[in-house]
């Protein structure tokens, strides 16, 4: 222990009698770890902000539909069983941890007017508020979402799209205003900002938001077909004039209930399917354990023995995940590959000026020697010279990368993310560095022959 | 009691293919408490033999005992164990650490002992030696701030802070001026005097000579003069014949 006191002590003492030297020396390994830390911390910046937008595109969504219905042999394709429910939804938001968000989602499609102009969107969804977190799209350009309440009274309020905003108000703006969606009235609260195309390039923003209660019982009726239900039948409110002439499929059977008979004999709540449910996983990350989550905890609600198929099916969006882990590998690689080269170019540095060290030190090795010093205990001194040379360096080096990256923070308004693991890796480096450039100079030196060495002129 | 017993020293040095013959069979007794005086012209193996007396080489063949232990054929890492307990240097250049100060110069070789010594300890032994060879008030001087006189005496009390039996210094008073050579070689007549200490001084130049007891003459790889210890009551003048 105490040997090693007097060996730093002496390193010390033989840095010292050098400063410039030294401070020269280190200033490679300073440049290298600063750079490596700015690097990093920008890098993770970058990288997060990248990861950011492309989970805003999704990647950790996640979409639960049902299973398929069949009936005598045929099938009626997926998302035909009838057996997902919003309590589903609440049960998955309550219950899986890796969950973020969730919202079950209605979807009808069908005619919106709005004074003389009119258009079907490519989307009409009945949901929750917390669609648009599960979505991203939780900043809206004008008004408000729609609130929990809304969705338990089934209120109609409605928000729209980007799209349908220029399509039915033009240069208005439709807050406040009412949409006739297939004949029911909907208060226009509030409108998206603007997405753009998806990945398959549909139009993300030709959408229509409302409470699932709403469109559930009051626009498409049944189980969500993707139908153009405008086409079919408008329901029987009869302003549609066309109504007389080709009398929709309804027809009554019995003869319709008294109010007194109706208010006696409440009819049971309707079971409430939905048609799908949209779930963001806490991260892009967790969705696969987010997907096991959910898949145990559907099958045991939807009371499915360990034998049988699942009646629903749970979706990732792979593609998108896998663009997202190869973008960070890359930026990680990148990285890396930068900071390599700088430590490198840093070691090389400190090989370099310990050689012309050990060089001009002959007589003093010679001197050390002759006073008793081993072979190895001159290879421990100049290592250690060169170890606290770089860890001298390494120190200095974090906190001017730390300096480097707050700047560019504050300045130029760069995101930057402190990377504690680009600290620890800097300061293992920079020692390592130390140990390998250093070790050829020390080996040099403890391999001289005292005697030459007390004669080198 | 022989602190220094060679027998037949021989050392070859092999440049390329010829082998170069430097010591022909060298015998020589040293006592504890001698001042001898090792003489010889530039390439008579002076140097040759002091670097295997001291520790610093081995010879090709032949026996060397010192203080009695049998050290002819010790590792490098045996013989270093050696010169830090044993031996003390003392060179031409002096050999000072630059940038360093006196103090720190003495307390150097104290890094590689073994024994241990204590901060504190180390200080208050480099001080008195200091002080012993007059230089007590220039303990935090630099050798940059030293005369070569006082370097050189720094460099005697380096030499003996690991209290070592045997010193040894190569053209002590090369670099020095008669005035300083003078001091300097009193200063080891003194060591040798009070504290009986071995000294073996490597010099071409017989006015150094004359400050030793005895001198050993080296010719072409072999002893002139001087082997061994002449008898009592011839020891009070320069043996060998000095010009």
């Amino acid at each position: 222990m105490k040997k090693w006191y007097r060996t730093i002590r002496t390193a010390l003492h033989a840095l010292r009698r050098n400063v410039m030297r030294s401070i020269l020396t280190t200033l490679g390994i300073i440049i290298g770890v600063a750079a490596v830390i700015a690097m990093m911390e920008i890098g993770r910046g970058s990288s997060d902000a990248i990861q950011n937008t492309i989970t805003s595109m999704g990647a950790n969504n996640l979409l639960i539909m049902p299973g398929t219905a069949a009936s005598g042999g045929v099938s009626f394709g997926a998302g035909s069983a009838m057996t997902m429910t919003p309590e589903d939804c609440d049960a998955i938001l309550r219950d899986c941890p890796l969950v973020r968000a969730g919202a079950p989602v209605v979807r009808a499609r069908t005619q919106v007017v709005y004074a003389g102009r009119n258009w079907v969107p490519m989307y009409i969804y009945g949901t929750t508020p917390q669609f648009l977190d599960v979505r991203d799209w939780t900043a809206l350009a004008e008004g408000e979402p729609f609130t929990e309440r809304d969705v338990r009274n089934g209120s109609k309020v409605c928000l729209l799209g980007q799209t349908l905003v220029r399509e039915l108000f033009q240069n208005e703006s439709p807050i406040g205003k009412e949409i006739r969606v297939k004949n029911v009235a909907f208060r226009v609260v509030g409108t998206l900002a603007r997405k753009g195309a998806n990945m398959m390039g549909m139009d993300q923003d030709d959408i229509l938001l409302a409470p699932w209660t709403t469109i559930k019982y009051r626009v498409s009726g049944s189980s969500a077909s993707t139908a153009n239900q405008s086409a079919s039948s408008a329901s029987g409110s009869g302003v549609n004039s066309l109504n007389a002439l080709y009398p929709s499929a309804s027809v009554s059977l019995y003869p319709a209930p008294s109010d007194t008979q109706a208010a006696d004999t409440p009819l049971p709540v309707r079971f409430a399917n939905v048609d799908q449910i949209m779930v963001a996983a806490q991260s892009s990350e967790a969705s696969a354990g987010a997907v096991k989550q959910i898949t145990g905890l559907l099958r045991e609600r939807h009371r499915i023995r360990a034998d049988e198929p699942e009646d629903f099916t749970v979706r990732d969006m792979t593609e998108m995940t896998k663009a997202l882990s190869s973008t960070t590998l890359l930026m990680t690689n990148l990285l890396l590959c930068v900071a390599m080269i700088s430590l490198v170019v840093g070691g090389v540095g400190i090989m370099n000026i310990m050689l012309v060290s050990v060089t001009e030190r002959t007589r003093e090795i010679g001197l050390r020697m002759a006073v008793g010093a081993r072979g190895r205990d001159i290879l421990r001194q100049f290592l250690v010279e060169a170890v606290l040379l770089c860890l001298a360096g390494g120190a200095f080096g974090i906190g001017l990368g730390r300096l480097t990256s707050y700047l560019v923070h504050s300045l130029l308004h760069w995101p930057t993310a402190l990377s504690l693991t680009a600290i620890v890796a800097a300061v293992a480096v920079s020692a390592s560095v130390g140990i390998v450039f250093g070790f050829y100079p020390a080996w040099k030196a403890s391999r001289l022959d005292p005697i030459e060495a007390l004669r080198y002129e | 009691m022989n602190l220094i017993e060679l027998k037949d020293i021989f050392k070859t040095y092999h440049m390329g293919e010829v082998d170069v013959p430097v010591l022909k069979g060298i015998s020589l007794t040293v006592e504890a408490g001698e001042l001898v005086a090792l003489m010889g012209a530039s390439g008579s193996g002076k140097t040759t033999l002091m670097n295997i007396l001291g520790c610093l080489d081995h010879s090709t063949s032949g026996l060397y005992r010192l203080d009695g232990e049998d050290i002819s054929g010790l590792t490098p890492d045996g013989r270093a164990l050696i010169r830090n307990q044993k031996i003390g240097f003392v060179f031409q250049s002096f050999n000072l650490l630059p940038r360093t100060s006196a103090l720190d110069n003495v307390i150097m070789p104290l890094t590689y002992t073994a024994a241990d010594i204590s901060d504190r300890e180390a200080r208050q032994r480099a001080t008195e030696l200091l002080q012993r060879v007059g230089l007590g008030d220039r303990l935090h001087h630099d050798p940059a701030q030293l005369s070569g006189g006082q370097q050189q005496r720094v460099a005697i009390a380096r030499s003996m802070i690991n209290r070592p039996k045997l010193l040894f210094a190569d053209e002590p008073t090369g670099n020095l001026d008669t005035h300083t050579s003078k001091e300097v070689l009193e200063m080891f007549q003194k060591l040798n005097r009070d504290e009986g200490i071995t000294i073996i001084l490597v010099t071409h130049d017989t006015g150094v000579a004359r400050h030793a007891k005895r001198v050993v003459r080296i010719s072409d790889g072999l002893i002139e003069a001087g082997a061994v210890l002449p008898a009592a009551g011839e020891n009070d003048g320069p043996k060998g014949g000095a010009p």
